[in-house]
């Protein structure tokens, strides 16, 4: 349906951004791509006073890649990461996880700040934050926070993110050259939000054993979370069909999906032991 | 900070100015504003993709932007891909193939298409498929729009002999 009505802002400042958040007291809200948000208004689950348009806002479009890792500006979008030939090499799972967000024409305007914002549990860029222990850049009145991917989740469409906060950028860790990875989602069509998604990484150590296992959920969660069980069952094995099929079962046994006229609970646990076992296959390979 | 607002934008070439409420979507800016009803608006929380336009070159849905963020843009509706009464290449390419029946979702198809092209003139038909997923057409089952896409590479540059 049509939006509901609110007063309009596009600051030319992130400080400017903050103020307009601040004294709008829980009733302003951030506006980015658009592309979960505008959806949000349409369905009026949410009705603000205030709308801060952050187009005006510079500095928050950068990809930077360094020793240290990968940071991505907020306003980065979901083109700009698959079209940065650096990524296939200094992050190849984000690249390959981005691949599955949504359509062209979202891809064109969705960006990764409005992503984690939103908080929505089968989106890939929040599954690939806690995944690969990001850290949260949050900038708010009295200056900026870091905040741990796996803490800024707090449920569906939840954060730790205050309203007068913003998100500035997000960090990934620096990739190793040799670092084993997958990502593995399934959804009604392509495009889709999936109805489950697994994201592995691990560092092979000179045996070939798995090393620094990190295995993420999305879909079959309220929230994106590793996968603790499934990670011990792998680390210090070599990833033979045997290991993988273990962590399969324990990845099912642990997670705790809901169900919706989408896929049932059970579903959603089978899905992710399939999933997972087809993503460290691929890793192994 | 304002409810109402002056927006500034080139749609189709020509420079425009309307006030319309914060919350006015681009489509319904289009529509209702500027009398541009080619853009068609279908679920309005942007699954269908009737109502793309481009937007800076980008296919974007226009019900999941607001007026007031083309302000400064340059706009291209379906009425602005053809300079007069002939058909495009494009269109053209989607009447030989009959590529449409009701024609609703023509508008977004023809929009999404054309911005397809010019950015990647080769697209193969798995690109054009995966492109085209974000439009819903409930008539034609998809075959004959890819291939009217597919066929229509030519005038935007495609090279057959160094793309395979």
């Amino acid at each position: 349906m049509k939006l509901p009505p609110f007063e309009y802002a596009a600051p030319a400042t992130l400080a400017e951004a903050i103020a307009l958040l601040a004294a709008g007291d829980g009733n302003a809200k951030a506006l980015s791509g658009g592309q979960s948000f505008l959806p949000v208004l349409a369905f009026r689950l949410a009705s603000p006073s205030l709308i801060v348009d952050l187009r005006k806002v510079p500095g928050l479009g950068r990809i930077d890649i360094d020793a240290n890792g990968v940071r991505l500006g907020a306003k980065v979008r979901w083109r700009d990461i698959g079209d940065d030939e650096r990524l296939r090499t200094a992050h190849p799972l984000l690249q390959a996880a981005i691949a599955h967000v949504a359509h062209y024409q979202i891809r064109n305007r969705g960006t990764v700040g409005g992503s984690l914002a939103h908080a929505d549990p089968a989106a890939e860029m929040p599954g690939i934050a806690v995944a690969c222990d990001a850290q949260l850049v949050l900038a708010g009145p009295k200056g900026t926070r870091t905040v741990p991917a796996a803490e800024f989740f707090t449920g569906a469409l939840s954060t730790v993110l205050a309203s007068d906060e913003l998100i500035t950028e997000v960090h990934l860790p620096a990739w190793p050259a040799t670092r084993r990875w997958a990502f593995e989602e399934f959804a009604l069509r392509r495009g889709d939000f999936a109805l489950a998604g697994v994201a592995v990484h691990y560092d092979p150590d000179a045996e070939g054993r798995v090393t620094n296992a990190h295995i993420g959920v999305i879909g079959a969660c309220t929230r994106p979370h590793r996968i603790a069980a499934a990670e011990a069952v792998l680390n210090g094995k070599r990833p033979d069909a045997a290991q993988i099929l273990a962590a399969a079962s324990a990845a099912a046994e642990a997670v705790d999906p809901p169900g919706d006229l989408h896929a049932s609970a059970d579903y959603r646990r089978a899905l992710v032991a399939t999933l997972l076992e087809r993503a460290l296959t691929r890793a192994a390979q | 900070m304002s409810a109402t607002l002056p927006t500034r934008f080139e749609l189709n070439g020509r420079p425009v100015e309307v006030t319309v409420p914060a919350r006015t979507t681009l489509a319904d800016c289009l529509r209702h504003h500027l009398m541009q009803t080619g853009t068609h608006v279908g679920c309005e929380h942007g699954v269908c993709g009737a109502c793309t336009v481009i937007v800076d070159g980008a296919a974007v849905r226009s019900c999941l932007m607001l007026a007031v963020q083309a302000d400064g843009a340059k706009v291209t509706t379906v009425e602005g891909l053809s300079n007069d009464e002939s058909l495009t290449p494009l269109q053209a390419e989607f009447r030989k193939h009959h590529a449409l029946q009701c024609g609703f979702c023509t508008p977004g198809m023809l929009t999404t298409a054309h911005a397809l092209l010019t950015e990647e003139p080769d697209a193969d038909r798995e690109r054009i498929r995966e492109v085209l997923s974000g439009n819903v057409c409930r008539c034609t089952g998809y075959i004959a729009i890819v291939e009217a896409v597919y066929a229509a590479r030519g005038a935007y540059g495609h090279n057959p002999k160094v793309a395979a």
